[in-house]
């Protein structure tokens, strides 16, 4: 894969880093000209992704995933609570995003990244929004109506930024959710719900409240995959020095039933016509197909 | 289209628009932007010395306050910020001040003084959500970088649509009918150049320049038609918001100080 010579710039007598440090864009152009990356991966193809659920014990679900080397991990910890007046027989999801300084040379410690309030606003417009989620039924998260209901708090950290964040993020969310377990409770003498533990012989004897309700029907996935635009080229799943380089973005959002959850693009010096709209979410597609049996090969390791 | 809205308007019909320039005189260039009771008042300050960090300092960098209706601002408002900057950066040529930041802020439903009766009118009729304050105030930002003179290669019009549970779509939704929404997205379209050059050199491919979109901000789910045809309405509603912003801006330089409304 070597740099095809030409007479015009500096390249031919350079070596190769330097070349990719003081001129980063011709550096990629050269690149996108055969069709290649860098990183020797096509230019609609994204990075090798990983799943690995249950990363975190002491959590209700968890899972790790990696796609190239961005990371994240997230946890799923529920708590009962009494529900809302207005949604008496609704439980609750709040997600949070999480950006600590070990993730990326960008973020300090002492001041919050950037990046991270806009991820976090991402992710809770596609899963947990009520009116518009289709994903969750949050009146599976109730367990006595009015009286009391799950609080699931979703907390995503990111272990090390290298691009698509929210692909990442969005990824492990889903499936955290789909390895939850929730919790057996049961409700004692005064009426309160308390959670059945496996040492206590007293409580085993009293029926659970919630028995055949152990795991979240998760109706419809979404799986999201960000692209970058440059000129004509349309580059899937960028890494950190992609992002930087290039400045227009566009992440597409598909569930499993072909339904577009979001279309983001937020501004950027290349215009998206239709075409190159509709080449975004035939690439998603295929990775939503591709996303979606890796999470259903993951989980059925799980039952076994 | 048999949609009835309440306020009895066609679905590809907007609110009333009002636009004024130079609303504020201790601002560089300020504008305020209404869309029926929505309200959005855009001030620029700048361009001042210096980037800043993380930031290229060998272009002119932007900078966005979004200053809310009322308390702190959020996540969401952080957000907006992000986009409003992406856009904004996108359409100035900001190669021109180098090392340079420019300030715009923003302040939803600002505080109107009729007469000598001071009204507070604190509308955000139809940000119910707060997303459908995002097209105005790009609209108010654009204007308002024009009024301070910051050189721009084309200016951003912002429009929402709206898609029905039956597929049909509406135009800059209110409040009352965005609760029988599926879906709804943001768009911002580039405003056609008039220029003295050829057609052509504003095609790119197969498509005029001002079919592209640069920003895309959606919310709730549709199929990827239903987005298509929001586009191919957005854009024809574009260019007749795109024809009153290029009216009310143009005001300014023939007739100083004369404002509308």
């Amino acid at each position: 894969m070597g740099l095809p010579n030409a007479s015009e710039d500096l390249s031919s007598e350079m070596e190769v880093d330097a070349f990719r440090r003081l001129f980063p864009l011709r550096y990629f152009e050269r690149h996108l000209a055969e069709s290649i990356r860098p990183d020797g991966r096509p230019l609609g193809k994204s990075r090798e992704t990983s799943i690995f659920l249950g990363a975190v014990s002491t959590a209700n679900g968890s899972a790790l995933v990696k796609i190239g080397s961005t990371t994240m991990l997230t946890a799923i910890k529920m708590e009962v609570m009494t529900p809302s007046l207005e949604s008496p027989d609704e439980g609750c999801l709040a997600v949070d995003f999480f950006m600590p300084p070990i993730c990326s040379p960008i973020v300090r410690p002492g001041r919050p990244a950037e990046a991270s309030p806009v991820v976090s606003k991402q992710l809770s417009d596609t899963i947990s929004r009520h009116v518009f989620s289709r994903m969750i039924d949050l009146k599976e998260l109730s367990l006595v109506s009015g009286k009391a209901a799950w609080m699931t708090y979703l907390d995503i950290y990111c272990l090390d930024a290298d691009g698509a964040l929210f692909d990442a993020a969005l990824l492990s969310a889903v499936a955290a959710l789909s390895h939850l377990r929730i919790p057996a409770v049961t409700m004692n003498d005064d009426g309160k719900i308390v959670l059945v533990s496996d040492e206590d012989g007293q409580n085993q004897a009293q029926e659970p409240v919630n028995k055949e309700k152990r795991k979240l029907t998760l109706r419809s996935i979404p799986f999201s995959l960000t692209c970058i635009l440059h000129k004509n080229y349309i580059m899937a799943d960028p890494t950190a020095e992609e992002e930087s380089i290039f400045e227009t973005h566009l992440t597409t959002v598909l569930d499993t039933s072909g339904q577009l959850i979001s279309l983001y693009k937020p501004g950027g010096s290349v215009l998206a016509y239709t075409s190159a709209i509709q080449d975004c979410v035939a690439l998603t597609r295929q990775r939503v197909k591709e996303l979606k049996g890796l999470l259903e090969k993951e989980n059925s390791a799980m039952e076994v | 289209m048999e949609i009835d809205r309440p306020d009895g308007r066609t679905p590809d019909q907007l609110r009333p628009l009002a636009c004024s320039c130079s609303v504020l005189h201790r601002a560089h260039g300020s504008s305020s932007w209404a869309q029926g009771e929505t309200k959005v008042l855009a001030a620029v300050y700048g361009p001042k010395a210096g980037t800043k960090k993380n930031e290229n300092p060998e272009k002119a960098s932007i900078e966005v306050i979004w200053k809310p209706k009322t308390g702190q601002i959020g996540k969401v408002e952080k957000e907006y910020e992000m986009i409003l900057k992406k856009t904004l950066e996108s359409i100035c040529i900001r190669t021109i001040y180098p090392n340079t930041t420019t300030s715009v802020i923003v302040q939803a439903s600002f505080v109107l003084s009729i007469g000598n009766v001071a009204c507070y009118v604190l509308n955000d009729d139809g940000a119910v959500s707060y997303l459908k304050l995002l097209p105005c105030a790009i609209n108010a930002a654009c204007a308002a970088l024009v009024d301070a003179g910051i050189p721009l290669k084309h200016l951003a019009v912002a429009i929402c649509c709206s898609v029905t549970d039956s597929g049909s779509i509406l135009l800059d939704p209110t409040k009352d009918e965005e609760e029988k929404l599926k879906a709804r997205a943001n768009l911002v379209f580039p405003n056609a150049i008039v220029s003295v050059l050829p057609d052509r050199s504003l095609q790119v491919g197969s498509e005029p320049m001002a079919h592209g979109i640069m920003t895309s901000v959606t919310q709730g789910a549709m199929s990827a038609n239903d987005y298509l045809h929001c586009l191919e309405r957005g854009r024809a509603a574009s260019a007749r918001l795109s024809e009153f912003l290029r009216k009310n801006i143009g005001l300014k330089s023939t007739s100083e100080g004369s404002k509308a409304g």
